[in-house]
């Protein structure tokens, strides 16, 4: 039964994969990118031509749509996105101003 | 060599999920989350104690999805991904599921060189990556064997370290295996192209990608893109792909080959809080060790061509 013992300890050392491991990253920072859609070359042109702040964010939380969605639940507020972007569609404002 | 990428060329998909333990801004996030896409849900991942174990989580669960990941200590990445290999070799595999050895530069550099070195020796097949923070990042920043010259840390002296990084690529490049890159998190495409590259590839192929850390640097998180184009165009980290020998710079380091076309490196040392206890002798001798390397990089450019 040792072999049995062991296959259980294995199992139980299994890690499930969850969204928000780490709980609400979201409320790590004041700052909150907003994107302003008059200036965002993707709504604007109305296709896939852009997407920087897609590629370049270190989370997998702004999605490749138009206009691009950013998930506030989960957003750590670093700033890549306001940087990276082309035309300067995106600003870092407070939380309270989304 | 790698093929050319366009943004949406890269896949929809995400392997790593939102509301992880990394911190904001992480240079390592953006290159974990761009070498998953590259590499597919067919891949088995081993990780030393580093970063990347925070990211994997705590007892329980974890932040990554649809990919097998082994976390083993320390010393041992390369040889249990040896193991992985030889188990999917066994069972027939090896064609079909990747298998991957992500380490830090700690992990790398210093203390799983030689398992590293044994791996490469034996011809195992298997993408070995290290992203480099350039210290032990994890446990508070001390000194590794990649922390770049001048650079402060909590366990260099008070002016700085007096040596220069280790040049990894370098030493792989010694083991003769067939595919060897260097990366930087600043170029997602760069390191979706040599990923990509590195799967089809049979053999021990090796990608160094520096990845910038904004608590460990001492620079504000939304510069780390910033940063590593930084340690690109000022010459400090050339991009390259040593494929069967044949070395060919990479798109963003090609036309550093001329000196007057790199930025100064005073722009990418001034920026950063570790450091700022420079001297002018010392900024003098990075001026030096770059100059120098590039030579290196000129001779090796050019044997390529003649060849």
């Amino acid at each position: 039964m040792v072999d049995q013992k062991v296959h259980e300890i294995i199992l139980a050392s299994i890690q499930k994969p969850v969204v928000g491991e780490a709980g609400k990253t979201g409320s790590w920072s004041r700052f909150k990118p907003k994107i302003d859609l008059d200036k965002c070359s993707v709504v604007k042109m109305n296709k896939d031509v852009c997407h920087f702040c897609w590629l370049y964010c270190p989370e997998p939380i702004i999605s490749r749509t138009i206009p691009p969605k950013i998930n506030y639940e989960y957003c750590k507020g670093c700033g890549i996105c306001a940087e990276v972007c082309p035309p300067k569609a995106i600003k870092m404002v407070e939380e309270s101003e989304l | 060599m790698a093929d050319k990428v366009k943004l949406y060329d890269i896949p929809e998909e995400e392997f790593l999920l939102p509301g992880n333990r990394m911190c904001a801004g992480c240079g390592l996030s953006l290159i974990y989350r761009t070498a998953l896409k590259a590499l597919g849900p067919n891949t088995i991942i081993t990780v030393p104690a580093s970063c990347l174990t925070v990211l994997h989580g705590m007892q329980g669960f974890t932040s990554v999805d649809k990919i097998s990941v082994l976390n083993t200590p320390f010393a041992t990445v390369a040889a249990s991904a040896s193991g992985i290999e030889a188990a999917l070799e066994a069972m027939g595999k090896d064609d079909k599921v990747t298998c991957v050895a992500f380490a830090g530069d700690g992990g790398t550099t210093d203390i799983g060189i030689q398992g590293l070195s044994g791996a490469a020796e034996r011809r195992t097949n298997f993408i070995y990556a290290c992203y480099d923070n350039e210290a032990y990042m994890n446990t508070g920043v001390q000194r590794s064997g990649s922390t770049p010259y001048g650079s402060f840390t909590t366990t260099t002296p008070i002016y700085g370290k007096t040596e220069h990084k280790k040049n990894m690529p370098k030493i792989l490049e010694a083991h003769d295996i067939p595919y060897v890159a260097t990366s930087c998190a600043a170029y997602p495409l760069d390191i979706y192209a040599k990923f990509k590259r590195a799967k089809e590839i049979k053999g021990t192929k090796y990608i160094h990608i520096l990845s910038p850390c904004p608590p460990g640097w001492g620079f504000s998180t939304k510069d780390t893109i910033k940063m590593g184009k930084l340690a690109v165009e000022t010459g400090f980290w050339p991009l390259y792909e040593i494929e069967n020998g044949k070395f060919s710079l990479s798109t963003p380091s090609k036309r550093l080959l001329d000196p007057a076309k790199r930025k100064p490196i005073v722009e990418y040392l001034s920026t950063q809080k570790r450091f700022n206890r420079l001297s002018n002798e010392q900024i003098e001798e990075y001026k030096r060790y770059i100059n120098q390397s590039w030579e290196y990089i000129k001779s090796k450019n050019l044997t390529t061509q003649l060849l």
